[in-house]
């Protein structure tokens, strides 16, 4: 009996959204995944209220937003700590030595074919595994978490980046070179406006790996602040109101981490077709 | 492929390596002699300290020696992880605990659960996805924006609450690495199921074809680039998966595990030689998937 009005809010909620599906514009296409959000949220809060599930298993929603405007002052130094220092530091250094050091080996073809493969395959590997090497080097505080992060996003923005210089065809080329262009101004004028939106999709595959490599280094060591750190120790002490309110602040700064570069991109990068189509 | 056109790939194959071999192979010695270079730098301040403290001095030519073969150096240089990989891959049992062989099989093993789970729940919902609209706007922007979210940093607590509740063991972590490669598939999998167009889909209406007729015929053929592409970024984020699931405190096989006996017991050559053993065992996988992808695309006609 208890599962009925579950059960009634799920069915509920499916068939609206299959009648709104059925309009299919902008609008009701924001309300579908929002309505979709908020029926999982809402099933999630009445399964664990009626079923009385432990607060160790699975908190309640609303046990996770209580423990979230409890610990603001806590989130927000261990906001500041893992995703302003040690994850944007680490990105923000990162991309620029990958940047820097597509240009030099855009230079030159022998670094081009000796490095590229080896870049491919260290952007398949399982880098966080540097972290316990990292933060024996560089200590427990944010400098070796940024550390983990440069690794981390260093090797498929060098990627793209490299991908993105060479992405000018041969008539541009002919066209620079029949005006004498110099190389920097070649540079700075056709292969970095070229290379741009192949750029800003590294960047943006990068923002999600820097908050995980700063996060999972905190798990080798850290000072008492951070979401790493806090995550594990409330862990610990089963406070999972607790864990739940990191993964929140984790998820919205990550998606806004991420809108954030979208939105440069989108200003910097509006001549390219796949902006002008979301233009209408 | 006709006989005519075998003699071809076999000619190329010969003379391309070579030339694709040297850039990569010389790259690879810079970083060989770099690395060194970095050992005996980094490593030479403990030896400096110990000869202060003993109140004698060394020569330059023994403290260079000195600094490779340190047991705790702050970086080992190549040949000391050579000799650590070696040791643990050839030199023990394979089932001693010191075996990397038999770590790597305990991650391998629930990578691999975790990416069959995976890939089967993600090519499921991406046919539902495909077939329902109603679907399609509810689950795909979450989809989309879960993968600007962390996931796994909270691998640990997933492990942690599950042991809590009485499951341990490849489960738990088998199903991180799912988790992790739930999404890449998911995605990709829906972008290739609709990649035929309207042309091809009015032709399969025009043959009367049933739903299941145009996804067997038309829609699953189409979408397999579609499916390796992510198979392969699905696959290594399952080992990423596997190994961080590793990390929590209690877990005592796997090559995660070694990670952080190491770090705890400050042993860098075993940090390394299970970091290389990852790196292999990632590289391994991702060539596999590679393999299958260019037979099964070659035996349809497609060029991979």
């Amino acid at each position: 009996m208890s599962a009925l009005p579950i059960i009634g809010l799920w069915l509920g909620g499916w068939a609206l959204n299959i009648w709104l599906a059925r309009f299919d514009r902008p609008l009701t296409r924001g309300a579908v995944a929002a309505i979709f959000g908020l029926t999982v949220l809402l099933l999630w809060e009445m399964t664990v209220r009626i079923y009385q599930v432990p607060t160790i298993i699975l908190p309640a929603p609303s046990q996770i937003i209580e423990s979230l405007v409890q610990n603001r002052s806590l989130l927000l130094t261990d906001f500041v700590q893992t995703i302003l220092r040690g994850a944007l530091g680490g990105w923000v250094i990162g991309a620029a030595a990958a940047i820097l050091a597509a240009i030099a080996i855009d230079r030159s073809p022998f670094l081009q074919k000796g490095l590229l493969p080896i870049g491919n395959f260290v952007a398949a590997l399982p880098i966080v595994g540097i972290a316990p090497i990292l933060v024996m080097w560089f200590g427990f505080d944010w400098h070796s978490k940024a550390a983990v992060v440069v690794v981390m996003v260093f090797f498929p923005i060098l990627v793209n980046m490299v991908a993105g210089l060479r992405a000018t065809d041969a008539m541009q080329r002919d066209l620079m070179a029949s005006w004498a262009t110099p190389y920097a101004a070649s540079l700075w004028k056709m292969r970095l406006p070229a290379a741009l939106p192949f750029l800003f999709n590294g960047l943006k595959i990068t923002t999600t790996l820097a908050l995980i490599g700063a996060i999972v280094a905190e798990f080798f060591g850290s000072p008492t602040k951070g979401m790493g750190f806090r995550i594990s120790t409330a862990v610990g002490r089963l406070d999972l109101p607790l864990v739940w309110a990191e993964i929140v602040v984790a998820a919205i700064a990550g998606t806004c981490f991420y809108a954030i570069v979208a939105l440069i991109e989108r200003r910097a990068t509006f001549w390219h077709p796949s902006q002008r189509i979301n233009r209408g | 492929m006709t006989d005519g056109t075998l003699p071809m790939p076999a000619i190329r194959s010969f003379r391309l390596p070579l030339a694709k071999a040297a850039p990569v192979v010389t790259v690879l010695l810079v970083i060989v002699a770099i690395w060194y270079a970095a050992a005996i730098g980094m490593n030479a301040r403990w030896e400096r300290d110990q000869a202060a403290r003993a109140g004698t001095q060394i020569a330059p030519s023994q403290l260079v020696l000195r600094t490779l073969s340190q047991d705790r150096p702050v970086l080992p240089a190549p040949h000391q992880v050579a000799v650590g990989l070696y040791d643990g891959i050839a030199g023990q049992k394979i089932t001693s605990r010191r075996s990397l062989v038999w770590h790597a099989w305990v991650t391998l093993s629930a990578t691999l659960a975790g990416f069959a789970i995976g890939t089967a729940a993600g090519s499921a919902l991406a046919i539902g996805i495909v077939h329902s609209r109603s679907m399609d706007q509810s689950v795909m922007p979450w989809a989309v924006a879960s993968q600007t979210v962390p996931i796994l940093a909270i691998a640990p607590m997933v492990i942690v609450v599950l042991s809590s509740m009485g499951i341990t063991g490849l489960l738990p972590k088998a199903l991180i690495a799912a988790w992790l490669s739930f999404f890449p598939v998911l995605v990709g999998m829906v972008k290739g199921l609709r990649t035929p167009d309207a042309m091809q889909l009015d032709q399969m209406r025009s043959w009367n074809a049933s739903r299941a007729h145009v996804f067997w015929f038309l829609r699953l053929p189409a979408s397999l680039p579609y499916l390796f592409a992510s198979l392969k970024v699905a696959i290594a984020a399952a080992l990423v998966g596997t190994i961080v699931a590793e990390l929590p405190a209690g877990a005592t096989a796997g090559l995660g595990a070694r990670l952080l006996s190491g770090s705890y017991y400050g042993q860098t050559v075993q940090i390394w030689a299970a970091l290389f053993t990852a790196a292999a065992l990632a590289a391994t996988l991702v060539a596999v998937v590679a393999r299958v992808e260019r037979i099964t695309l070659r035996k349809m006609g497609m060029q991979a």
